[in-house]
């Protein structure tokens, strides 16, 4: 080993929105701001940063924002392959190996969403209003392999990630008895740690188990409430050597662990793939990954005071806090219903800032940053003497996870 | 645009002999997008086969199609027939249409193909109400003609 040491020493982030709420500024100077505010949070200046991290097919490229931002030299530019939001823990973790290999001094990981400027996710590009092509259906050119793969889901309306994530979650309900209370616990229990949070978008929206069961029906068995907010927003994280950090004023944050990845034969997940293994079919995908990351760690699922889930969807937790070993399989229900998930007297508080439910759809890179606060002590949801964090990253999907550490 | 011009001439030749069925959504759903790996599989769709792709070496068989046996690592395949029968391994009942004069809500499942060596495929269930489908229902297939060159391949349950 060169006897470097990655570490966390930055947050930052834009204000949070409804989706389509900032109109007025681009995507990619949301990114600049969030970038900034990381880097001023560190005590660095940005002549440090030679280095940018991204993840999941990023529009806001670092080649242009180390120009914009004035980098003296773009040293290490980075994207992590693993799709959507499941790729956000490892973009630190990449920017981690790049400070220990020496590739870089201070590599900044960002994620910027003005989803109201492009086409909405939810709807996978599709106006249902649209009058109908009038040239009769055919099978069309698929210029991509996801797009291939996609083509058997799509002539099924399968396009909406509400409905390709409640496969797996029905079939756990049918499994193990899993009931639509325990996921509407989880919805009301992150809402409730977001009222504290005044970055939160839904902090003044309180909901009770009844509002859950009042919110429509998106795609059985997850209704409104069970679905991730839609935001305009961005957030960077800031990672240098534990050298460096010593000269910070900040309290760094150490990375107990970093992993990522995807099970055999998994593909994209559910979305796309219906011949995922029985095994894990109904689970978040990740347990064979969570296996490694404690492994790495030297820790245990009991070791961890506090967790940063990956909530897109109720289910997705669920299944994640049996991948990751809370709970035995099948027990995640009885587990979020036990109240362990709350930030007061939980056994596993988690998503003390709100999550995707209710602070803000960043595609979880806002849950690293709430990761390093809970660590800090700044945490608007504090759990007392908190020295491990679990971060995850999208589940269902190809995935990554961190253990962040107290120094 | 890999494999776009050998995929737009296969498109233009499939079709022929299809047989009219019931419609069950209407033709402004989201079409399939193939390449020249995927494009068998809507080729015998469009003749109302529903196949899936078998390893001509080991027999291991696949869906999606994909150019190499991840068993065997062999690049030789063909493509088998399947009866159409089924059944549900998991399903969500949606309540967004896709397109206008979607009738609303319908039933997007994972079916279990039986005699596919072990092979699940993403349809649609139709025919039933959407509040009665269950996980281990039996269903059999029925062919959706979208138009004379695309056949989705969908299913209901067995009578
Ligand atoms: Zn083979």
């Amino acid at each position: 080993m060169s006897g470097r040491k990655a570490c966390i020493v930055g947050v930052g982030e834009t204000q949070y929105a409804r989706w389509g709420k900032i109109g007025d500024v681009t995507e990619h100077a949301l990114a600049c701001q969030a970038i900034q505010r990381a880097v001023v949070d560190a005590g660095l200046s940005m002549k440090d940063v030679d280095g940018l991290a991204s993840f999941a097919e990023d529009r806001n490229e670092a080649t242009f924002l180390a120009a914009e931002l004035g980098l003296p030299a773009l040293r290490f530019a980075n994207m992590v392959w693993l799709p959507g939001g499941g790729g956000g823990c490892a973009a630190v973790g990449n920017a981690a190996m790049a400070v220990e290999t020496g590739q870089a001094e201070v590599v900044v990981v960002y994620r910027s969403l003005c989803q109201g400027q492009f086409f909405r996710f939810g709807t996978g590009g599709v106006d249902a209003s649209a009058p109908p092509d009038p040239a009769p259906p055919t099978v069309q050119p698929a210029n991509s392999l996801m797009l291939a793969s996609m083509g058997f889901a799509m002539p099924y309306g399968l396009l909406m990630a509400a409905a390709a994530y409640a496969l797996p979650t029905r079939r756990h309900m049918h499994l193990y008895g899993t009931r639509p209370e325990q996921l509407g616990l989880l919805a009301v229990t992150f809402r409730e740690h977001a009222s504290r949070n005044p970055r939160a978008v839904m902090g003044q929206k309180p909901m009770t188990l009844d509002d859950y069961f009042a919110s429509p029906m998106i795609a059985d068995p997850h209704r409104l409430f069970d679905c991730c907010l839609e935001s305009d927003g961005a957030c960077a994280v800031v990672v240098t050597t534990e050298e460096r950090a010593r000269d910070l004023a900040r309290r760094s944050v150490e990375i107990l662990a970093s992993e990522q990845g995807a099970p055999q034969g998994y593909a994209f997940g559910p979305f796309t793939n219906a011949n995922i293994a029985d095994e894990i079919y109904a689970t978040g995908g990740t347990e064979e990954m969570a296996k490694r990351l404690w492994g790495k760690a030297g820790l245990k699922p009991s070791d961890v005071d506090v967790a940063q889930i990956y909530d897109h969807f109720t289910g997705c937790v669920l299944m994640q806090v049996e991948d990751y070993g809370f709970c035995a399989r099948g027990e995640g229900g009885a587990f979020i219903e036990s109240g362990a998930l709350k930030w007061n007297g939980g056994s596993l508080p988690t998503n003390t800032h709100g999550g995707s439910l209710s602070e803000a759809y960043i595609h979880g890179l806002n849950h690293v940053v709430e990761g390093v606060r809970s660590l800090r002590g700044e945490s608007t949801s504090p759990v007392d003497g908190a020295e491990v964090c679990l971060v995850t990253s999208g589940a269902c999907v190809p995935s990554s996870a961190l253990v962040l550490g107290r120094k | 645009m890999f494999g776009d011009e050998r995929c737009v001439c296969a498109i233009q030749r499939i079709g022929i002999g299809a047989k009219m069925s019931e419609r069950f959504f209407p033709d402004g759903m989201p079409q399939p997008l193939a390449d020249t790996t995927t494009l068998p599989f809507w080729e015998a769709a469009a003749e109302h086969r529903l196949v899936v792709q078998r390893c001509a070496d080991c027999g291991q068989t696949r869906l999606p199609p994909s150019p190499v046996c991840a068993e065997c690592q062999s690049d030789r395949s063909d493509w088998q027939e399947v009866s159409g029968l089924g059944e549900v391994y998991s399903f969500t009942i949606v309540h967004r249409p896709l397109a206008a004069e979607q009738s609303l809500p319908f039933v997007i499942a994972v079916i279990s193909l039986e005699g596919s060596g072990g092979l699940r495929m993403i349809s649609n269930i139709v025919g039933i109400a959407p509040e009665a489908v269950e996980i281990a229902m039996p269903v059999e297939l029925v062919w959706e003609d979208m138009s004379e060159t695309l056949a989705i391949p969908r299913f209901r349950p067995r009578s």
